[in-house]
């Protein structure tokens, strides 16, 4: 059996005649922008929440980055995190929100907090949900409605999808990166790639990848169509989780340690599809297009699309080389790339540099325990000297449903996981890329391959 | 949500193909932050024209037709996936939709909201049109149990339908109703469970 099947099997409630399965669901996240519909629901009904102890929520999405212990100015922003509030009290859910010391984006901060952990089943009313499957459990996006169904009952009525592998064997280059590696599983498979799919990541890169750096790829498994994706668990997985707040402690730990070592695929296991990549042909990459699957290696020229209207969004001519690009922004943040070591490895970076004049850098740390560590070790004073703004946690300008919008007609290199048309901004023209590509873009004001600028 | 077993009424023709969710409920109605007072806003921008006043010619406001029953044009419900345009044909009055086909997200929408969609050949959608226009308080009978849409003594459809989709429907469930009466099992579930 897959790991898929194995963790997926243990969580059928009953089966429903046509073929679906009623899944129990572990661990419910929930924000500010998909619960309130789910709440009034429940209100409708007459009904409780089903489970208070296993639902967690965090206001992210509308969130300022600067003066959060001011109110929300923006009055429709402000209303959706105060219903949150508001729920949460009338409900009894614990609420990360702002002020609370461990408050970030949603799926920053479960991980963080101990929560989730490998053979869960987890869901939250955001795509990037899949980005939990890193530790090894099934965690994927579901719509409000779906919210409401958990809510009330702990579980989802669900048709299973098909299993995919995607192995990724090798060494990587020096410069490059997870973000690096699924921009160009996406760039091959395509945005529907992987449709219908819950995709495993295995290989010996992926085996040699930290934990932050497997959330980035599961975040952005859903960015080539499938439901979600995950990573077997290992030692690097059980070092994370232990001392965390809500982590097993103890003898508790040892007996979860065992159980979690069984969490793998079979060696015969079959999957309904497979794919194989080999790690030493991966270069940095930059999305050119207005989907994460029209993606590039830094060193090539935008290749011949039927998607014309994409490359006329973002002024891009087929054939040519983005290198030497002026760009107005760039954007390090976002439930992809926005943990600790994403900001060391700008630090790193941008150490004694500055960033080019006319470039606006921001930095949005995924938690407020990125934030605490960031200035604990110091990367604060970094990024302060090279003019990069430290921002406060929240989803930011990956979406822009806050302040932090790009301006119609700019460029920005973004270490999030969307570039669709306006998904920044009305007009706004994102360019996705890892945040070791993103720091030198600041430094030199225009798209550059970072591999030129590492010793 | 209202359990649908048997109905017997008239039907409203719309020989229209392809009607998008757009057409069935304009997205400037969605804000509401109910499920009622849809129906008023259905076919909107078909049933009214700019200055609020009714288009006479229009099924819906010329008094011909009436019924809990829509028969409507192929890939009824495509385009964007607003459960809002379910409401809408909901709250307006129809229980079943007659097509030669239904977009997925619609298909799913309406059956969560009491709405039967039932799909018959381009062939059996033409006969039905038909007898329609002939006959305008033409009867239909539709018997969900047995899965049968009878138009006359000598013309009857077999439809299909979802097993577990059917059985809410007869039972006025939608998901969340139906999870609520397996709440049994769900505990059951939850105590077998090794959490670690």
């Amino acid at each position: 059996m897959t790991l898929f099947e194995k963790i997926w099997n243990a969580h059928i409630v009953t089966r429903i005649k046509g073929g679906r399965e009623v899944l129990y669901i572990d661990q419910h996240f929930i924000h500010e922008v998909t619960s309130p519909q789910a709440f009034g629901g429940l209100k409708k009904r007459g009904i409780d929440l089903f489970r208070k102890d296993k639902i967690i929520a965090t206001a992210d999405h509308n969130v300022p980055t600067k003066n959060q212990h001011l109110p929300i100015s923006e009055p429709l922003s402000k209303k959706q995190v105060d219903t949150l509030i508001q729920n949460c009290q009338d409900f009894d859910v614990p609420l990360y929100g702002l002020g609370h010391k461990k408050q970030g984006i949603v799926h920053v901060i479960g991980p963080e907090l101990g929560i989730t952990r490998p053979g869960m089943t987890i869901v939250c009313g955001d795509s990037h949900t899949s980005t939990h499957g890193a530790f090894g459990c099934i965690a994927f996006g579901i719509g409000t409605s779906q919210v409401e169904q958990v809510m009330a009952s702990q579980c989802l009525i669900l048709n299973r999808p098909k299993t995919m592998r995607i192995n990724v064997n090798g060494k990587l280059q020096k410069g490059v990166s997870s973000k690096d590696i699924v921009l160009y599983i996406i760039s091959k498979l395509t945005a529907a790639g992987g449709t219908g799919h819950f995709i495993e990541f295995a290989g010996d890169t992926i085996r040699n990848l930290s934990m932050e750096a497997r959330m980035t790829i599961c975040n952005m498994s859903i960015e080539m169509g499938a439901r979600g994706g995950m990573i077997a668990p290992d030692q690097k997985t059980f070092d994370y989780i232990k001392g965390r707040e809500h982590a097993p402690k103890g003898e508790l730990l040892e007996a979860a340690i065992e159980y979690w070592k069984t969490l793998h695929s079979d060696e015969d296991a079959l999957f309904d599809t497979e794919y194989t990549f080999d790690a030493e042909d991966i270069s940095p990459m930059l999305t050119y297009g207005t989907n994460p699957g029209m993606g590039i290696k830094i060193e090539d020229t935008v290749p011949s699309t039927d998607n014309l209207k994409a490359l006329e969004y973002m002024n891009f001519q087929v054939g040519e080389s983005l290198l030497g690009k002026k760009i107005e922004h760039v954007f390090i943040g976002s439930c992809t790339n926005s943990r600790i070591e994403d900001l060391r490895q700008v630090a790193a970076f941008v150490k004694g540099k500055s960033k080019a004049e006319h470039i606006n850098a921001m930095i949005v740390p995924g938690s407020k325990q990125v934030e605490l560590q960031a200035k604990e070790e110091g990367l604060d004073k970094i990024f302060e000297a090279a003019g990069f703004e430290l921002r406060e946690p929240g989803c930011s300008a990956c979406l822009g449903m806050n302040e932090d919008k790009i301006p119609t007609g700019q460029y920005c290199v973004s270490t999030s996981n969307r570039n669709f048309e306006g998904r920044q901004g009305p007009g706004a023209r994102t360019i996705l890329a890892s945040p070791l590509t993103a720091a030198a873009v600041a430094v030199e004001g225009k798209i550059v391959d970072v591999r030129k600028y590492l010793n | 949500m209202e359990a649908l077993e048997k109905l017997h009424t008239t039907a409203v023709p719309l020989p229209i193909e392809n009607i998008d969710t757009d057409q069935i409920i304009p997205a400037r109605f969605l804000k509401a932050v109910t499920r009622e007072g849809f129906g008023e806003n259905l076919f909107r921008d078909w049933r009214y024209d700019k200055d609020g006043s009714a288009i006479p010619d229009f099924v819906l406001n010329n008094n011909v037709y009436k019924g809990r029953i829509l028969v409507a044009g192929k890939n009824f419900g495509c385009g964007s996936s607003r459960e809002h345009a379910a409401w809408a044909i909901h709250d307006y009055g129809f229980r079943v939709v007659i097509s030669s086909f239904f977009a997925d997200i619609f298909k799913g929408n309406a059956l969560n909201n009491g709405i039967l969609p039932i799909t018959v050949t381009d062939e059996q959608l033409d006969k039905i049109f038909k007898a329609i226009e002939i006959n305008r308080d033409h009867h239909f009978t539709v018997d969900v149990a047995s899965q049968v849409l009878t138009i006359d003594e000598d013309f009857s459809i077999h439809f299909e339908i979802d097993a577990y989709k059917k059985e809410c429907l007869l039972k006025g469930y939608d998901d969340i109703d139906y999870l609520l009466s397996i709440k049994d099992q769900i505990e059951q579930f939850e105590a077998q469970q090794v959490i670690y």
